[in-house]
């Protein structure tokens, strides 16, 4: 039996079923995790054989949309790690994914001149990310959160551009191209264009781990560290938590999550290029975590797959419903082209309206609306400590620590 | 302090004129008239930077955030300036006229400042104001939504590329100075930003409402208990925030003659390296981190680097970070852990 | 670390913010076993200095010994630091460099770049996470850098803050866990791997949690989210918190303030049993008189960042200086 640190449903003598039923999986969390998705892996084949979804692209087509669907997934639940887990923004991380697309593109390819098997260089690529996340991070985890948002825009900006402008050892902006696929496996098939049904079982074998993997983490005395960071970071590290390494670790995990999603994304497309890693990248699988729910892995796995199925499914049909109901302004709207525009505003009024997403995890729910709280009694003592500053506000420990500054009276 | 920054200049001028000849392969006649125009060319892109610098700094100032999105509001006051010159007007090439071009210049600023200024507070009231209390990275994640927003709003109008930005101010129009042809339309960006800034010192030091955006800035409670609304005195800093980010974008549009969606994004992330350089909350510290990364970047473009000029100002807003992050105008955080 | 009698001795620290001077000269020490309470005006400087105490603020001046060694002053020679830090990398890429001149494989001069550049990470990651080991690595170049608040919880201190700093999100329970935080060893690869050892820690963490709940009177209120548990059961629950990773110093800022009659008796009798059968040293900023001079052992009077008054409670009540500091002096 795994304790965990999730918080449990209220205690009672009459629990709800649902009450029991979540107590039960959060004590049992990789046994439902693996029943979950092999559940949802069998809908997934069905459902596209029957209408609606059979009517609106083949069955393989679908495979092949699952399966990129997954990739943002994968990049949904690192991210959480940064920014739901352990509150730090990362406005930069496609680099990461970029990185191990790359790195994979190296390994495997005519421009190379190398044919390395698939399933170490995942791990390899995805370990290259993670270098390169902790020689961002290093640095740059001592700084308050609008730097460190900053640093890593930055750092999201160069990682394409030198990728750009060294075109001797990249391609420029042609990319790398005919990258090899990696290699048949037993029982899964062969990995190829016309049949993306092995990408697509790959990709859920990732994706379980991966929830795995992050469920044990954020459960753990590190996820308990995570959590006292984000919620105040001068009394985390007043309680023993060395608050540079354990954000780190987020960084380094937010960043390995990516190469493995940049690993495998090149290997199913093919290419890389510079354009698949610019900053509307970094900028939607950022929307995702927030819309799917930060902090909640399940939450954002569910926000990338429902976003990402707007995206590529959903836009283009409204598009083609519209062609042909023939409404006169409706249909000269491209809705693809304003994805990107709807994103924004999407993110912009969730964290307005409902900052902690559609699936939000409980503890982001009270954290985020701890302001609604504070409109009460201001005298009221339990409210004290978190008066004035916001959770998680504390810069290297300056201002929030000077209760007793002198010369000003309580 | 004007003694310094002449003296400033005229060691760029010297240093840059030597690295001309001495990397740039040209003959040391040559380079001086290069260097010279060069410099001017620097004191322009500073000036620039500097007025979208200002934005950045003063909303740091009074609210702690870094507004992600100035920088697109700098590019929306491009071009606006480009509606106003080009499409109300209908002006596209150089007026040599002069009452009429300083008619037009007015009248680009003065229509593009107002409107920008709005939008710039109008955001701050619909969106930043809800979240004053919410955990910081709320508000920080909701400005980079915003800068999403409006710089999609610009590509869907604007479409993806470059956009021709009418150069009312002609170009021909130079003044021989020392073997270069300096363009008289760099000492009117020169100028025109020289005045805003110091308009905007004399308003925080002298007014009643700049000493009010002061005290707020200082300590928000003490300043709301002297009966110093706050929120007014924060939608006013947007509002001139948001004012001279116009100015810069109807400059850029008469100097370098085009406007894109992600004009913001490139040039907002070198006038806010700007600012930290200077130190955030810092008004002077703005000016002159505006100009030290206008120099930088003129520097690179000089001796031909000019692809990697982000690539500078990003290590440049690294080591700054990393070793001073309160910038040269701030005072030296040495006593933390 | 070596066994003394004094559990802190801080010698002439001093702290200047600009032109303020918040803390002037102060020596000072806690025998160990005792109840040290440090009072003063309003701005006298206590929060800072137990703030310098705790490693948050660096003094401009002076030094903290801290069970034997000096954990806190002011840097020195950091300058050395980040030379050190290339030091290695740099003997690697000048290897590497010759190497690729002498005609070495391209191979070998590729595995030089990684190997710079690996050692480079390395050094960086090291120094910037300032482990122990790393401090006493840098001490032998004569680098001193002041611990951090995490380096002062490892060395055997616990603190509670003014303004209660509980993790309002997180249940009680969760509370004390991040409290013993720096005394659990799991890491995350044993978090990944779900390994017997992090298991078994996590179960014997929640019972010594809730130990230690019953200890300061919260028995059973584990379950319940921080936030909503009455004042005065979040004070202590902070306590519980500090003390869950069996610290040598308890510093308690102000704990009693806001509570009635009843609830500082009861915290009184609960910060005497710390000492009794834990065996803690505490130390106390009060304004409760009455809680000061019923459980200290010595009394330090702070006013204007200076130390004003030392000794028993019945002398500082006597003390006149004390008094006018509090009161103002006797019109003439």
């Amino acid at each position: 039996m795994t304790a965990t640190t999730a918080v449990p449903p209220a205690a009672g003598r009459f629990r709800s079923p649902r009450a029991r039923l979540q107590a039960y999986a959060i004590r049992h969390r990789s046994a439902t995790i693996v029943v979950s998705m092999a559940l949802i892996t069998v809908a997934m084949i069905i459902l596209p054989q029957v209408p609606p979804l059979s009517l609106i692209q083949r069955q393989s087509s679908w495979f092949d949309t699952f399966a990129n669907a997954g990739v943002f997934i994968l990049l949904a639940m690192g991210l959480n790690v940064v920014v739901g887990l352990a509150g730090l923004l990362d406005l930069g991380y496609a680099a990461f994914f970029a990185i191990g697309a790359y790195t994979y593109a190296y390994s495997n390819s005519p421009f190379s001149q190398q044919d390395l098997p698939f399933l170490p260089m995942l791990v390899v690529g995805a370990a290259v990310a993670a270098v390169f996340g902790i020689a961002l991070g290093a640095p740059t985890l001592r700084l308050r959160g609008d730097y460190l948002a900053i640093m890593t825009l930055g750092f999201g900006e160069i990682v394409p551009i030198v990728f750009l402008n060294l075109d001797k050892w990249t391609e420029g902006t042609n990319g790398i191209g005919g990258i090899f696929r990696p290699e048949p496996l037993p029982i899964i098939g062969e990995f190829s264009a016309l049949s993306p049904f092995a990408y697509y079982i790959l990709m859920v074998g990732i994706v379980t781990v991966a929830m795995i993997l992050l469920y044990r983490m954020q459960d753990s005395r590190i996820g308990r560290a995570w959590n006292a960071i984000r919620e105040d970071e001068l009394a985390a590290a007043a309680n023993g938590i060395n608050t540079v390494t354990t954000k780190l670790l987020a960084f380094a995990i937010g960043a390995t999550t990516a190469g493995f999603a940049g690993v495998f994304n090149a290997s199913k497309l093919t290419i890389v290029s510079p354009e698949q890693f610019l900053f509307a990248v970094s900028f939607s699988v950022l929307a995702m975590v927030i819309l799917g729910g930060m902090g909640n892995i399940w939450g954002v796995a569910a926000g990338a797959f429902i976003v990402y199925l707007i995206q590529v499914v959903v836009l283009k049909g409204l598009n083609s419903m519209v062609e042909g109901l023939g409404i006169p302004v409706l249909d000269k709207i491209n809705f693809v082209d304003y994805q990107y525009l709807l994103f924004g505003l999407a993110l912009v009024f969730m964290m307005l309206l409902r900052p902690e997403g559609l699936f939000p995890s409980q503890r982001r729910r009270r954290e985020l609306h701890i302001a609604d709280e504070l409109a009460g009694p201001i005298d009221e003592p339990g409210v004290i400590g978190a008066l004035g500053e916001a959770p998680g506000s504390a810069d290297e420990f300056g201002e929030a620590a000077g209760e007793d500054v002198p010369g000003r009276d309580r | 302090m004007t003694a310094i920054a002449v003296a400033a200049v005229a060691v760029y001028l010297i240093v840059l004129w030597m690295a001309l000849f001495l990397f740039g392969g040209r003959t040391i006649d040559n380079a001086f008239p290069e260097a010279l125009q060069q410099t001017v060319n620097a004191l322009s892109i500073g000036a620039i930077y500097a007025l979208i610098a200002l934005g950045y700094t003063m909303v740091y100032g009074i609210i702690e955030l870094i507004n992600f999105a100035h920088g697109d509001i700098f590019m929306l006051g491009a071009f606006m300036s480009v509606v106003f010159i080009g499409g109300i007007t209908g002006h596209n090439e150089a007026v040599t006229d002069i009452p009429l071009l300083i008619i037009l210049l007015l009248g680009a600023l003065l229509f593009s400042m107002p409107i920008i200024g709005l939008l710039n507070a109008g955001i701050e009231r619909a969106v930043y104001r809800p979240l004053r209390h919410a955990p910081r990275l709320a508000p920080l994640i909701t400005a980079v939504g915003v800068s999403f927003i409006l710089q999609n709003v610009a590509l869907t109008i604007a479409g993806s590329g470059d956009r021709k930005a009418p150069q009312i101010f002609p170009l021909e129009w130079q003044i021989p100075v020392g073997g270069a042809q300096i363009s008289i339309l760099s000492i009117f960006i020169f100028l025109l930003s020289m005045v805003l800034m110091i308009a905007l010192q004399t308003f925080v030091s002298r007014t009643r409402l700049g000493r009010a955006m002061r005290a707020t800035a200082q300590d928000q409670e003490a300043s709301a208990l002297m009966g110093v609304d706050a929120n007014q005195t924060i939608a006013l800093t947007f509002m001139i925030g948001g004012v001279l980010a116009a100015a810069a974008g109807v400059v850029w549009g008469l100097r370098f003659g085009f406007v894109r969606f992600d004009l913001g994004f490139n040039s907002g992330l070198k006038a806010f390296t700007a600012a930290v350089l200077g130190g955030i909350g810092n008004i002077t510290g703005a000016v002159l981190g505006g100009f030290i990364i206008g120099f930088i970047e003129n520097f690179s473009a000089a001796l031909g680097y000019s692809r990697w000029s982000e690539f500078l100002v990003f290590v440049i807003l690294t080591l700054v970070l990393i070793f001073r992050p309160t910038g040269i105008l701030g005072q030296a955080a040495g006593d933390r852990a | 670390m070596t066994d003394t009698s004094e559990v802190l001795r801080a010698d002439k620290v001093t702290k200047r913010f600009g032109g303020l001077i918040a803390v002037n000269t102060i020596d000072f020490a806690i025998p160990r076993h005792s109840i040290v309470s440090l009072i003063g005006p309003n701005g006298a400087g206590k929060t800072t200095f137990f703030n310098i105490i705790a490693g948050i603020y660096d003094p401009t001046d002076g030094r903290i010994e801290f069970r034997g060694e000096t954990m806190i002053a002011h840097a020195r020679r950091a300058w050395l630091e980040p030379i050190l830090w290339l030091a290695m990398p740099g003997v690697v890429a000048a290897v590497t460099i010759a190497a690729s001149f002498s005609g070495i494989a391209q191979g070998t001069v590729i595995l030089g770049i990684f190997a710079t550049v690996g050692v480079l990470l390395a050094s960086l990651v090291t120094g910037v996470a300032r482990g122990p080991a790393y401090q006493r690595f840098l001490s032998r170049f004569g680098i001193f850098r002041s611990a951090r608040p995490n380096d002062m919880v490892v060395a055997g201190l616990g603190r509670t803050f003014q303004n209660i700093r509980l993790f309002q999100n997180m249940t009680a329970l969760e509370n004390v866990q991040v409290g013993m935080h720096s005394r659990l060893h799991a890491g995350w690869l044993d978090a990944l791997l779900s390994t017997p050892r992090a298991r078994a820690e996590e179960l014997s963490s929640r019972l010594r949690a809730e130990e230690l709940l019953t200890l300061v009177g919260l028995e059973g209120a584990g379950d319940g989210l921080a936030k909503n548990l009455p004042y005065g059961d979040q004070r202590r629950l902070e306590i519980a918190r500090a003390i869950a990773s069996d610290p040598v110093l308890l510093l308690l800022d102000e704990p009693t303030a806001g509570m009635n009659a009843n609830e500082t008796a009861g915290l009184t009798a609960l910060i005497g049993r710390l000492r009794k059968d834990l065996g803690l040293t505490i130390l106390l900023i009060e304004h409760d008189m009455k809680v000061v001079m019923g459980i200290s052992d010595r009394v330090t009077v702070l006013d204007h960042g200076e130390k004003i008054a030392e000794g028993t409670p019945e002398e500082i009540r006597r003390d006149p200086k004390v008094i006018e500091a509090y009161l103002g002096a006797p019109a003439v």
